[in-house]
């Protein structure tokens, strides 16, 4: 389904049209705060953010949002489990140190965790490395391998394995591609970015 | 100096004041500043807390040394704390020197406290700031807000008044004294209490104050305030006034020069014994022990259970005194107790005092969460 509010990245907006209003939300991640505020002001949740960047989590703060300068990697650990109705991670999966531990983290502290990552065997990422023989540098991975926090790059099928790994159940996943919604056949191939929400 | 006639309006606390020691001061006042105007509903009010050696001239000249008030940049008409929107509260500690009840008010005898006045916590500060609020007829504040021993009273109300404010702004400062913290007031009171002219604290009615001792703490206490690339920024290794070495103990360092010029400041406005009390509450505090059975145990998330304000936390990069890992201890024992936390690190070159300082970021932080 398309979601309604159009300003919201498509990832954030598949993220907000699922979570339940009134809802405690963690935004791991949240960046200028764009998703928690959208939580807050549509749907009456109780949003709460991390963010590493000072200067994003500054924005959140003067915007009136309840955001904690954190390391994903390391400060999860002090929220208490199921804390939260939702954990979200939005395109920093792949950027973990460990994100096979990270997404432990997020169905600890939420009942249900949304998690949206870019799709490394999306069909043009495939052809820049087949054909061109170097890292891929497209429009949903702009950055070259050499500055990209991309450490952990990773495809819809590997996300399915570790979700499997670690016993959690996928309740909903969505994917994109030019900025818009497609179907699941195929999606390995066809999604630029992909949103899973996960319970266990 | 004296037990200072403050120029402020002063609260007589209407009853006994209990205090931590399990003493309880009789009598006390104290004197306090307002900015703005009170809502109708009494819902704006804003309670700043003062430092260690702060007082109640937030945003209002200080009567003894005529500098503008100490937060001037942050409090007032369009200012990040706004007092065309807020009533902005800033009451002098227990335990001070600027009208409120201290060691160098008088006693019921008729003389001063001195060292008789009871040693007293940051809680104990707190209670009187709160038995203020009661005077004031305000129930619940919009935000109380503190910087260092301002931040300590701060997060001492949220955590023993939950229901009295909305909203908790925390910056540089800490949940408890670490053992560097209290190794450094110790030299300073150290220092006051050899200058032979502390006389055992009663110096109030001799010509001779324990102004050297006192120099020397603030000295002490100011290089904490600042960080070494600060120093080394605004002094280097240069001389004052000469072009070369004396090969004697002048202050030839320009160095040296301003942590004179510092100490000899401070002993015009501030006294000696106050600041044996007001150092020695802030060694005392542990707001997880004041949550515990266990001296020197609990855990800090306990203080805070049920909690239904608002936090944010900031601190400083370059604060060795209280620096970001004491925060975020905060900032984790808030989030495991559910509470609403902000967190931001800012970056600054100027250490501990940068709260003080031109700041942007930290005034769009301060004016987004008071709002």
């Amino acid at each position: 389904m398309t979601p309604s509010n159009s300003n919201l990245r498509p990832d954030l907006a598949a993220i907000a049209a699922h979570v339940a209003p009134g809802s405690r939300v963690l935004d791991i991640g949240c960046g200028d705060g764009a998703l928690m505020a959208e939580l807050e002001s549509v749907s009456g949740c109780d949003a709460r953010g991390m963010e590493l960047d000072g200067a994003l989590v500054e924005r959140c703060v003067s915007r009136g949002l309840s955001v904690v300068q954190g390391d994903a990697n390391l400060d999860l650990a002090n929220y208490p489990d199921k804390a939260f109705d939702y954990a979200i991670l939005s395109q920093t999966l792949q950027t973990a140190t460990r994100p096979d531990l990270i997404l432990d983290e997020l169905l600890r502290v939420g009942r249900r965790a949304f998690v949206s990552f870019p799709n490394f065997a999306h069909w043009r990422t495939r052809a820049v490395l087949m054909f061109g023989g170097r890292m891929p540098v497209t429009r949903a991975l702009p950055v070259s391998w050499y500055e990209t926090q991309n450490i952990h790059h990773v495809t819809v099928e590997d996300f399915r394995d570790l979700a499997r790994m670690k016993g959690a159940k996928v309740e909903r996943a969505w994917f994109f591609a030019n900025e818009k919604q497609i179907g699941a056949p195929a999606a390995n191939w066809r999604a630029e970015f992909a949103v899973f929400e996960l319970s266990r | 100096m004296n037990a200072a006639p403050s120029i402020s309006p002063v609260y007589a606390i209407p009853h006994p004041l209990p205090l931590d020691s399990g003493q309880v001061l009789a009598d006390a006042q104290i004197a306090y500043e307002t900015y703005g105007t009170l809502a109708a509903d009494k819902s704006n009010a804003v309670l700043v807390c003062h430092a260690l050696t702060g007082d109640q001239y937030l945003a209002s000249p200080h009567p003894i040394t005529g500098k503008p008030g100490w937060w001037e940049r942050m409090v007032g008409p369009g200012k990040p704390i706004d007092t065309n929107r807020h009533f902005v509260i800033c009451a002098n500690v227990i335990g001070s020197c600027m009208g409120s009840s201290g060691p160098a008010s008088l006693a019921p005898d008729g003389q001063p406290y001195a060292m008789r006045f009871p040693v007293i916590t940051i809680r104990d500060m707190v209670r009187g700031l709160v038995a203020l609020l009661d005077g004031l007829g305000i129930e619940r504040l919009h935000a109380v807000v503190g910087g260092s021993m301002g931040g300590m009273q701060a997060l001492s109300l949220a955590a023993n008044w939950p229901e009295r404010a909305a909203r908790v702004l925390v910056i540089a400062s800490t949940a408890r004294h670490s053992a560097q913290n209290i190794a450094f007031h110790e030299v300073g009171r150290q220092a006051i209490m050899a200058d032979p002219a502390w006389a055992g604290g009663d110096y109030y009615a001799s010509d001779a104050k324990p102004d050297n001792g006192l120099a020397v703490a603030r000295m002490a206490a100011h290089i904490t305030y600042l960080s070494e690339a600060g120093l080394t920024e605004k002094f280097g290794r240069r001389l004052q006034d000469r072009e070369a070495k004396g090969f004697g103990f002048d202050a030839e360092f320009q160095v040296e020069s301003y942590l004179r010029y510092q100490g000899s400041g401070f002993t015009r406005r501030f006294d000696a014994n106050s600041y044996l009390y007001i150092t020695r509450a802030m060694d005392y505090y542990d707001i997880a022990e004041e949550f515990s059975d266990v001296p020197g145990g609990g855990k800090l998330a306990d203080a805070f259970r049920g909690t239904q304000a608002r936090f944010c936390i900031v601190s400083f990069d370059t604060d060795w005194l209280y620096p970001t890992a004491e925060s975020r201890h905060v900032v984790h024992a808030l989030n495991a107790a559910g509470a609403k936390v902000s967190f931001v690190e800012l970056s600054a070159p100027h250490g501990h005092d940068s709260f003080l300082l031109e700041h942007d970021q930290l005034d769009r932080v301060v004016k987004g969460f008071v709002e």
